[in-house]
């Protein structure tokens, strides 16, 4: 028998029996440690339970949709998801991150950039790395709940821009709420809100910005969604009817592509924008997903300033469309004599200095020198007029000042004065500045759309209408500058002649068949601006052509601006008239199509075909 | 000698204790996890039972003196197996404890060595023959001890490598500690214990998550506490009368950790209560006096030890499992016998049983 297999010692009977009591005590011991928590503290505990799993998930509601004056969808939202970064555990984050780089191919100094950039906000805050997440993002996040527990998807209402760069000026743009915007409405905005940040998307943002529901869900401990517990819908946005024609809009667009400058498109009767256009431009949907800073900085400093709406902020000379406003002030003010007449050698000299017109038009009346566009006409009428009287008829109809289009961002011009020049320059008014101003060169600064509504207004007696892009617009401000019917026949006749008469500076090559179509030329040179300087370059002028119909009391005034793109009677008038045209085409029954290429190849219903221009053209 | 043991001698009141806290945990393991991917983990788990009751069977059958005859190279076996895992052994959940059986069966080389340090110091307890344990006696149960433990510690896993120290005490407390020995003991503990428990408290945060991290690092994914908070609220939220089965709000999402096996108690506080945990500690207390009724009807003292050893180590699973649970004792990844899911440790249960088994059916034996 082994050493120590043997029976003489009695086994401890107390010490098992102390073993005993102590477990006993132990168990006890363990019980009072139940009860504690079970019984005393049992509702603190209940509480932190109901909590535990429960998620407030914020459900995005959708901008109200934008359509065009007859219901087409031109601005929608659809739903799409962000990957949000979890940041509360700051070391499983830190472990994480590699194979979050990886999944989501995002590169390791984007991501480690958005972190820096959150690092001031509360830890409980999700970061944004995702925008606009793919399908294989979602089902990595999916497939990774277990193992990446920092990743959580939110789903968004997306802008969506359906006709892309189409309109792309007026509409403006999405992005996320700014501090300023914040801090001035904290009670509204949230940090990530989506507002409008341009055009129409900040103009009508309050219309449009829909009221964000809740839903709380149950989540288990790795977050992934149980059941739901209740929910509180969204409110999508009010969609907003524009006044826009998205078929004239189409055909503004293909006549502008490759071009710089601007087309606006108004129902003369009522400032109801049918069409607006400006290049060069961008494509807003760039921006509903979180645009890339290089994109955004890229956009921002591009010296053709794509973001910059030409409509309604091109603040250019207008050339010889201003005689319209110098024979409106010779008629209207009476100064002169409407018969008077002016011979034309081709150059005048005033005060020391020769003035030049484009080729000698020899005597030029008032119904002549609009139809020519003689400057030597208007050197002469400026000059008997004086600055102060154009300033006042300028003024009067409408340049030099906002039109109040619905539109943020909206440039007022300038219409040169005495007054203002030593108001801003300190000196008297040059003499010499008048004969320059008299053929809408000079100080003399407009936009596109004032043009339009000045030469409505003129066309129609002096009704100057608000331009505007809602349809159910309310607080209209229409004003008045009454012109005698004298005058407004007069003048119209002229611009009728423009594009009618065989000696007009169009030379009948944007005539259209039954249709009254009228308007004024005009080609500016830009060496004085500033547009100018910044592009550091000597540009082509400017062309111009705002035209209407019918001959009085239109129905449609059309004005657009071709940038460096020389004479106005061949850059910009053909994209009037293809306008007007599909205007008349529509309301007669026939759907217009969109011009197969750019100017000059006249589409069916123009009279008479394009004699090139033989020689100079008058300005 | 004839062998007059028979299977009619097993402690079928132990064996109906065991019976039914292994009933309350398959069903608590089933509602646990019926509802995620791991849904029929309970089949599992009586299989496990099942294995564990023909184990111990088996190991009923050899006379426990014959096993003890093996102790020296029961122990050499055991610490050369550590050996082998610390060097081979591969990983799971970022400790290793497992040595392969062949693809068949992962065997963790640290639940056998509880069964091999019972038998090792019963036999050293039984050939000390005096009342008294000398220093000498003392420090060399302290090196049979801790060689195990350190290496248990390397892999790293605190929790088991704690559970073989309460064989050496309670051993120790039976052979005749002397008084002085026990004191001075039991000064240090004092004494250490409050002192690192001060210099953790003054300790960085991130240095107190690193001794969390250190002490169970495959666990605490989300900070160091959050399953601890977790545990308490289950528990806690469950009240006197629990929410009902399958009904826990904790444990069904998932936010108990580990709820089908550190944290079952945790689960089973939140669905059945109060009351229930009563009935669950109860059954454990009698698990445990049934267990010293059978060390006292020892026929030797080596049969005592043998029994107290099984007795110290179920009872010390019990005690730390059910602090952790309500927050009283940092996670360490100690499980609930009979009742947390898991082969080696269900098997251990069982194997230590019939350890039991073994002294009682030999008690009349001469």
């Amino acid at each position: 028998m082994p050493s120590w297999n043997f029976n003489d010692q009695k086994i401890p009977q107390s010490r098992l029996a102390i073993f005993s009591y102590l477990s006993a005590a132990f168990v006890v011991l363990l019980l009072v440690g139940f009860w504690k928590l079970q019984v005393v503290q049992s509702e603190h505990f209940a509480d932190l339970a109901d909590r535990n799993g429960i998620r407030s998930i914020p459900i995005i509601a959708p901008r109200g949709t934008m359509l065009d004056r007859e219901g087409r969808v031109l601005v929608d939202s659809y739903p799409s998801f962000s990957i949000l970064l979890l940041r509360d555990n700051p070391k499983l984050l830190e472990k994480s991150l590699p194979q979050v780089e990886e999944g989501l191919g995002i590169a390791k100094a984007d991501l480690q950039q958005q972190l820096d950039a959150a690092k001031s906000e509360p830890k409980f805050l999700p970061v944004i790395i995702k925008p606009g997440a793919s399908e294989a993002d979602i089902a990595f996040v999916e497939s990774h709940r277990a193992d990446l527990p920092v990743l959580e998807l939110m789903m968004v209402q997306r802008r969506r821009y359906p006709h892309g760069e189409m309109l792309a000026n007026t509409v403006g743009y999405v992005g996320e709420v700014s501090v300023q915007d914040m801090e001035k409405n904290p009670d509204r905005y949230r940090p990530g809100d989506i507002v409008g940040k341009a055009g129409l998307e900040k103009e009508y943002n309050d219309q449009i910005v829909g009221t964000d529901g809740m839903r709380r869900v149950v989540v288990n401990s790795v977050g992934k969604v149980m059941r739901t517990l209740d929910n509180v819908d969204a409110m999508p946005g009010k969609p907003i009817q524009l006044t826009i024609d998205e078929d004239l809009q189409q055909i503004a667009e293909t006549d502008m592509a490759n071009k710089e400058g601007a087309v606006v498109a108004m129902d003369a009767r009522t400032g109801e924008i049918l069409a607006m256009v400006s290049r060069p431009t961008f494509d807003p949907n760039d921006f509903a997903v979180r645009i890339p800073n290089q994109e955004w900085a890229q956009l921002n400093t591009d010296p053709n300033t794509p973001l910059l709406n030409r409509a309604i902020q091109a603040q250019l000379a207008p050339g010889s469309v201003f005689k319209v406003v110098m024979a409106t002030a010779m008629l209207e003010s009476k100064a002169i004599p409407a018969t008077f007449t002016a011979y034309c050698p081709g150059y005048a000299n005033f005060y020391g200095r020769t003035f030049h017109c484009d080729h000698a038009h020899g005597l030029v009346d008032l119904h002549k020198g609009i139809v020519a566009s003689c400057d030597v006409y208007f050197y002469n009428v400026g000059k008997l007029l004086g600055i102060d009287r154009i300033s006042h008829y300028a003024s009067g109809l409408g340049l030099g000042q906002r039109t109040g289009i619905d539109l943020p961002g909206e440039e007022p011009g300038l219409v040169p004065s005495e007054e203002w020049v030593e108001r801003v320059y300190h000196h008297k008014w040059y003499p010499g500045s008048t004969i320059s101003v008299s053929i809408g060169q000079g100080a003399l600064m407009t936009t596109p759309i004032q043009l339009a509504r000045m030469i409505n207004a003129v066309a129609n007696g002096g009704t100057l209408v608000q331009p505007h892009l809602l349809k159910d617009a309310t607080n209209l401000k229409v004003s008045s500058f009454p012109l005698s019917d004298d005058t407004v026949q007069q003048v119209t006749d002229g611009m009728w002649g423009v594009v009618n008469e065989p000696d007009g500076t169009t030379e009948e090559s944007v005539k259209l068949q039954n249709v009254d179509f009228s308007g004024k030329t005009g080609t500016a040179q830009v060496e004085s601006f500033d547009l100018q300087n910044k592009l550091g370059k000597k540009l082509k002028e400017n062309g111009w052509f705002v035209g209407y119909a019918p001959r009085r009391n239109p129905e449609i005034v059309v004005a657009a601006l071709v940038q460096a793109g020389g004479w106005g009677s061949t850059s910009a008038a053909p994209v009037v008239r293809d306008i007007v045209k599909a205007y008349y085409d529509k309301k007669n029954g026939r759907m217009p199509q969109p011009p197969s290429t750019a100017e000059n190849i006249p589409p069916a219903g123009v009279v008479h075909p394009a004699a090139q221009p033989s020689g100079a053209q008058p300005q | 000698m004839k062998d007059r043991t028979r299977t009619q001698d097993f402690d079928w009141v132990l064996l109906a204790i065991v019976g039914a806290i292994n009933v309350i945990g398959v069903f608590e393991i089933y509602s646990s996890t019926h509802a995620s991917g791991m849904a029929g983990m309970q089949w599992k788990q009586l299989m496990w039972i099942g294995i564990g009751i023909a184990g111990m069977f088996l190991i009923s059958r050899i006379d426990y003196h014959t096993l003890m005859d093996q102790a020296p190279a029961l122990y050499l076996v055991g610490v050369a197996g550590l050996l082998v895992v610390l060097v081979l052994g591969f990983s799971r959940l970022g400790a290793k404890r497992w040595i392969s059986l062949g693809g068949l069966m992962n065997l963790q080389v640290s639940e056998l060595m509880k069964l091999i340090i019972i038998i090792v110091l019963a036999r050293y307890f039984a050939e000390v023959r005096t009342d008294r344990l000398t220093l000498a006696d003392l420090f060399k149960i302290g090196i049979l001890t801790l060689i195990p433990v350190v290496l248990i510690l390397k892999q790293p896993d605190l929790g088991t490598a704690m559970v073989l120290v309460p064989v050496a005490l309670v051993g120790a407390f039976f052979a005749g500690i002397q008084w002085k020995h026990a004191a001075v003991g039991l000064v240090l503990i004092a004494l250490l214990v409050p002192l690192g428990w001060n210099m953790r408290k003054h300790l960085k945060p991130y240095q107190q998550q690193r001794i969390e991290t250190f002490l169970h690092p495959e666990q605490d994914q989300r900070g160091a506490g959050y399953q601890i908070l977790q545990s308490e609220i289950a528990v806690g939220s469950g009240g006197f009368w629990g929410k009902g089965f399958g009904k826990g709000s904790q444990n069904q999402l998932g936010f108990v950790p580990v709820r089908y096996s550190d944290f079952i108690l945790a689960a089973l506080a939140e669905e059945q209560g109060f009351i229930g945990v009563c009935v669950v500690l109860l059954l454990y207390l009698g698990l445990i006096l049934r267990l010293v009724d059978n060390a006292q009807k020892a026929k030797d003292r080596a049969g005592m030890y043998v029994v107290m050893g099984v007795t110290a180590i179920l009872a010390f699973h019990v005690l730390v499992n059910a602090s952790m649970v309500i927050g009283y004792m940092p996670v360490t990844g100690i499980p609930l016998p009979l009742m947390s899911y898991g082969g080696s440790a269900t098997a251990f249960v069982f194997l230590a049983l019939g350890l039991v088994m073994n002294v009682r059916m030999r008690r009349f034996v001469n």
